[in-house]
């Protein structure tokens, strides 16, 4: 069911076949290897395709993204070129402008890439460790969690949490999205949001 | 969207109003396009602005924005006047001919039960008669004066065209021409379908927006059939996902909701949820809604979650007010009341209305977390950047992290489009520098709290420390896992339709397995059937479409159940015959139902049984007055936006929507008229999405810097020219930016005055590639549609006047 479908060797294989079969058809048949030799490779068949979804509006185009490097060990892969799948029934290959430019999207130059932290009065973001950064939130968590959990209003048994708030990213997957609501929802919390509204 | 985006192919008619498709989601438009290609279809545009769906539009209608109830109250009107009616639709398939129980009333824009003081209804008399028998009172001769149809005639009787003319300034003519458009979709045969977006939500009564349009594609047939529905262009490309999934104040996944605390104990929360049939022999689908929930928290606490404990009922948190929705949140936190806000993936600061509000609110919390692939403004919102960000870090006390985060290139999962396909997609690079996913992220945030709860101890931990956690690697739980729970599994050994026994430890193949008493798990019964024993389904890339339908069934997973457009049974007749053999779905073949779609029904109910199309309303069918299950009110009412430069003229005692909740400071920070006298409005350019693809060059090259729209009869008469720099000003903030005088903005003629419109584009911010600017929430107003707390976007108020450029454009102005 996880098979991907890759078209590289397909376009490979289209690709030889083109150049031997129009130089032999016009009679240059032994010329054959040495304008293969000359032939540019096509750039793109030297890249891995992977299906995904375009994350920006809702119709959620299908889209190839071509990566160099086959994620093997030591192999670190990255996204060189982005197009419309046209095997996708809603988007038949087409991309918009912002679809098109993803590739800027992913290499942009503003994406964060540590974990940074600001102290209360100063002026800048310094760099932390994830350990430090997980562990001082989860205790500022756990502090106003303690602090300020209503387990009772009155008789009733109402076992809330009402003064940190959480909001759900909508671009994240729906895998994300159900391990968020399991984390936020078992600790009480209700100012729980999304952009649904926006 | 009821239907899907191939689907758009079938109409005959496309109307794109509270939405601008082909610049928004424009390989969706295509369809669009398509349809006006080979299907003859016409398309209708109406829209303050002459966008570029316009501009391919065999019929453009302006309207002043915040009208469009009035707009469509009088389509509705024309056709029951002009009798262009599905006539045997609307009495099968509707409560046209219910009774509304006595005591109901309107008058002068009021419903009966409204309270000043509380801003709210007491709708216990929005019901429909009930007899002896217990089902609610038909007169199928739609004659009785309490009948939903007489009720509908009586409410719509004010929306005449002279009145649609006064309040919205669309042209009498134009108005009645669309009317004859719309009304040739009466027609069996022929398909009105509605395309939306944030234009109709993000209104003080954008839901009412929505139902409007419900009524008139009630009145002509027009849900269920292909090429018809009411079609919501969502804004991401997972927000039905998140919806779906429930991450908001009020919801379990699947549309269940979190108790409130007048609901003390599981007996007394689901004894409101029986959801009986409300007429004989109908399906009712939520009188399962025990089987969801107990599925739920088993896949929520497993073995804490027993019979005993009512399901573990205690851990779920329990609500005092509808909703701590965004808007209550930072309300809450501007009064200091908030100590911190976990933020994923979102800018909330440049996305919520009244941006000096929302700085204020930051700066008196003591922690923020941001989770977000990009340096957002909300993680800096501390950070000085001059007038674009004019704020005193030494004087914020506020504790910042921001937490690097992969996207969607770096990751494997699913998301969930319009057309409510779940959409697998896989990893193609890894992630820059430290980045982790947001699923890394929670689970180390679970794991460390309940490590500690474990440890110290500490307010109410069960919930917490008994969270059924049993991935493989608790620290990076897979995408497939949390799918395989998504879709639900058995606990013990179960017994499916057909009477074979499912052993415990497989997932199940949809939720009509589901069980109430503990033997199943469910993270989400809408998304039962995504990842079955045969596998993930929503991986499936079969692109093939038998009948040319539109509807590629192999493709993905679509909830519920693989249904491709909702209500399909509507689209035969009673004897379950298609309306239309060219827009055949489904048909009864004498047994069973068969088609090109899963049938939205019993798969072999016969026609003579008499049972509704619309299986999961208690009544059976389509309801053209929603008893009490809208807060504003059972009919769609015209209210003026809350800052709206003209008075009332339907209904001069009322202002703003009446039931909408508006906080006091808000309230004190609205304009009038007098102060801001232009009808202010935000949109999206095609090149850019929301505040992203400020982030990338390409599109920072396309649309490097802010602007304003407004027409030439406006510039004219402030001595603005394209190009000049403007001042823009409501109640709550200033901005500036560059004017763009364009001819797609023209007075609009509203009770025999001119009202101007001012377009304001919502892509830049103080971080990114583009040049800086200001998002249009520094003026906007803080005020949430009656249901959603959607906040109203799209019509507030702002004056306008040449001025000088910022300090840091001064040199290249």
């Amino acid at each position: 069911m996880n098979v991907q479908v890759s078209r590289r060797g397909l376009l490979k294989g289209i690709g030889v076949g083109l150049a031997g079969g129009t130089l032999g058809a016009l009679g240059f048949g032994d010329l054959q290897p040495a304008a293969a030799a000359a032939v540019r490779p096509f750039k793109l068949a030297q890249m891995r395709e992977t299906r995904n979804t375009c994350p920006y509006c809702s119709v959620s185009c299908g889209v190839i993204l071509y990566s160099l490097g086959d994620r093997s060990k030591n192999a670190k892969s990255a996204v060189m070129h982005v197009e419309g799948d046209p095997d996708h029934p809603v988007n038949r290959g087409t991309l918009c402008p912002k679809g098109s430019s993803l590739l800027d999207f992913v290499r942009s130059e503003t994406r964060t890439k540590y974990p940074m932290y600001r102290a209360p009065g100063t002026a800048e973001f310094k760099r932390v460790s994830w350990d430090f950064a997980l562990d001082r939130i989860t205790k500022l968590l756990k502090e106003d969690r303690d602090k300020n959990f209503v387990a009772k209003n009155g008789d009733l048994t109402v076992n809330r949490w009402t003064t940190t708030g959480f909001l759900g990213a909508s671009a994240t997957t729906n895998e994300t999205a159900w391990l968020t609501y399991k984390t936020v929802r078992s600790m009480g919390a209700l100012v729980f949001d999304n952009q649904a509204r926006v | 969207m009821t239907n899907l985006w191939m689907d758009i192919k079938h109409a005959d008619l496309i109307t794109v109003m509270g939405g601008n498709a082909a610049e928004a989601h424009p390989c969706g438009f295509k369809w669009v396009v398509e349809a006006k290609a080979h299907n003859n279809a016409r398309l209708i545009v109406i829209d303050p602005r002459f966008t570029r769906t316009a501009s391919v539009a065999d019929l453009y209608c302006p309207i002043r924005q915040g009208t469009d109830i009035a707009f469509l109250s009088g389509v509705a009107k024309y056709l029951i006047d002009n009798d262009k009616l599905q006539h045997r639709y609307l009495s099968a398939y509707t409560n046209a001919s219910f009774l509304v129980k006595e005591g109901y009333d309107f008058s002068e824009g009021l419903f009966s039960g409204y309270s000043e003081d509380k801003r709210d209804y007491d709708k216990s008399t929005w019901d429909y008669e009930i007899g002896p028998d217990g089902y609610a009172v038909v007169d199928e001769t739609m004659q009785h004066p309490r009948s939903v149809m007489q009720m509908l005639k009586k409410h719509l009787a004010v929306y005449t065209p002279e009145m649609v003319e006064r309040v919205c300034g669309s042209p009498k003519e134009t108005f009645l021409k669309v009317c004859q458009m719309i009304a040739e979709t009466s027609s069996p045969e022929k398909t009105m379908t509605s395309l939306y977006a944030l234009g109709w939500t993000q209104h003080s009564k954008g839901s009412q927006n929505i139902r409007s349009m419900c009524i008139v594609q009630t009145l002509l047939g027009n849900i269920g059939m292909l090429g018809g529905g009411m079609n919501a262009l969502r804004g991401h490309s997972n927000i039905q996902g998140l919806t779906d999934i429930g991450l908001m104040s009020n919801l379990i996944p699947g549309y269940l909701n979190i108790p409130i605390e007048k609901e003390p104990d599981y007996a007394s929360y689901i004894a409101k949820r029986q959801f009986k049939p409300l007429r004989p022999g109908q399906m009712s689908y939520w009188q399962n809604y025990n089987k969801f929930f107990v599925s739920f928290q088993k896949s929520m606490w497993g073995d804490h979650a027993t019979k005993e404990n009512d399901w573990a009922y205690d851990y779920l948190p329990k609500l005092d007010v509808p909703t701590y929705d965004v808007v209550r949140g930072f309300e809450l936190a501007k009064q200091g009341k908030m100590t911190g806000y976990v933020i994923q993936g979102f800018n909330p600061l440049l996305s919520f209305p009244n941006r000096g509000k929302m700085t204020e609110a930051f700066s008196k919390m003591k922690f923020v977390v941001v989770m977000d692939p990009l340096q957002t403004e909300t993680a800096r919102f501390w950070e000085n950047h001059g007038e674009y960000n004019d704020v005193d870090p030494s004087k914020i006390q506020t504790e910042v992290f921001e937490l690097p985060t992969t996207l969607f290139a770096e990751e494997e999962g699913s998301l969930s489009n319009s057309s409510r396909w779940l959409q697998w997609h896989w990893q193609a690079q890894e992630p820059p520098g430290e980045c982790r996913s947001d699923i890394e992220i929670m689970a180390e945030i679970h794991l460390r709290m309940k490590a500690m709860y474990e440890r110290e101890g500490g307010a109410f931990p069960d919930p917490i420390v008994n969270l059924k956690w049993d991935y493989a690697i608790e620290e990076s739980p897979t995408a497939i896992e949390l799918a395989r729970e998504l879709n639900g599994y058995t606990l013990a050994p179960i017994q499916d339709a057909t009477g074979n026994t499912i052993p415990a430890g497989k997932q199940v193949d949809g939720f009509a397995q589901l069980k109430d008493d503990g033997s199943t798990a469910c993270g989400c019964w809408i998304y039962s059937g995504c990842y079955t024993e045969k596998g993930n389904i929503m991986a499936r890339r079969d692109n093939t479409d038998p009948g040319n339908r539109g509807i590629a069934p192999n493709w993905a997973f679509a909830w519920p159940a693989n249904r491709r457009v909702l209500y399909n049974r509507a689209s035969c007749d009673p004897e379950g015959k298609p309306w239309s053999e060219k827009k055949k779905l489904i048909e009864w073949n004498g047994k069973q139902w068969v088609g090109f779609d899963v049938p939205d029904y019993g798969a072999t109910v016969s026609p003579d049984k008499g049972m509704g199309p619309f299986i999961l309303n208690q009544e059976g069918v389509a309801r053209l007055w929603t008893r009490g299950l809208m807060r504003d009110g059972p009919f769609p009412t015209h209210y003026e936006p809350f800052e709206s430069p003209v008075a009332n003229v339907v209904f001069p005692k009322i202002k703003g929507a009446p039931a909408a909740r508006i906080f006091k400071g808000d309230l004190a920070d609205l304009g009038t008229s007098e102060e801001f006298p232009y009808a202010a409005t935000s949109y999206r350019l095609t090149e850019h999405f929301h505040g992203w693809t400020k982030h990338s060059k390409i599109n920072a090259i396309l649309q490097p810097e802010a602007f304003v729209e407004i027409g030439e009869v406006l510039a004219k008469e402030k001595g603005i020219a394209k190009g000049d720099w403007v001042r823009v000003w409501s109640k709550r903030g200033s901005v500036k930016a560059k004017a763009v005088v364009t001819k797609r903005i023209k007075p609009l003629i509203c009770d025999g005055k001119p009202v101007h419109v001012v377009g304001m584009p919502q892509h830049w911010g103080f971080i990114g590639e583009t040049k800086k600017g200001w998002h249009p929430n520094s003026l906007t107003p803080v005020v949430g549609d009656c249901n959603t707390e959607t906040p109203e976007f799209k019509a507030w108020l702002v004056n306008i006047e040449r001025t000088t450029p910022p300090a840091d454009r001064e040199r290249t102005a």
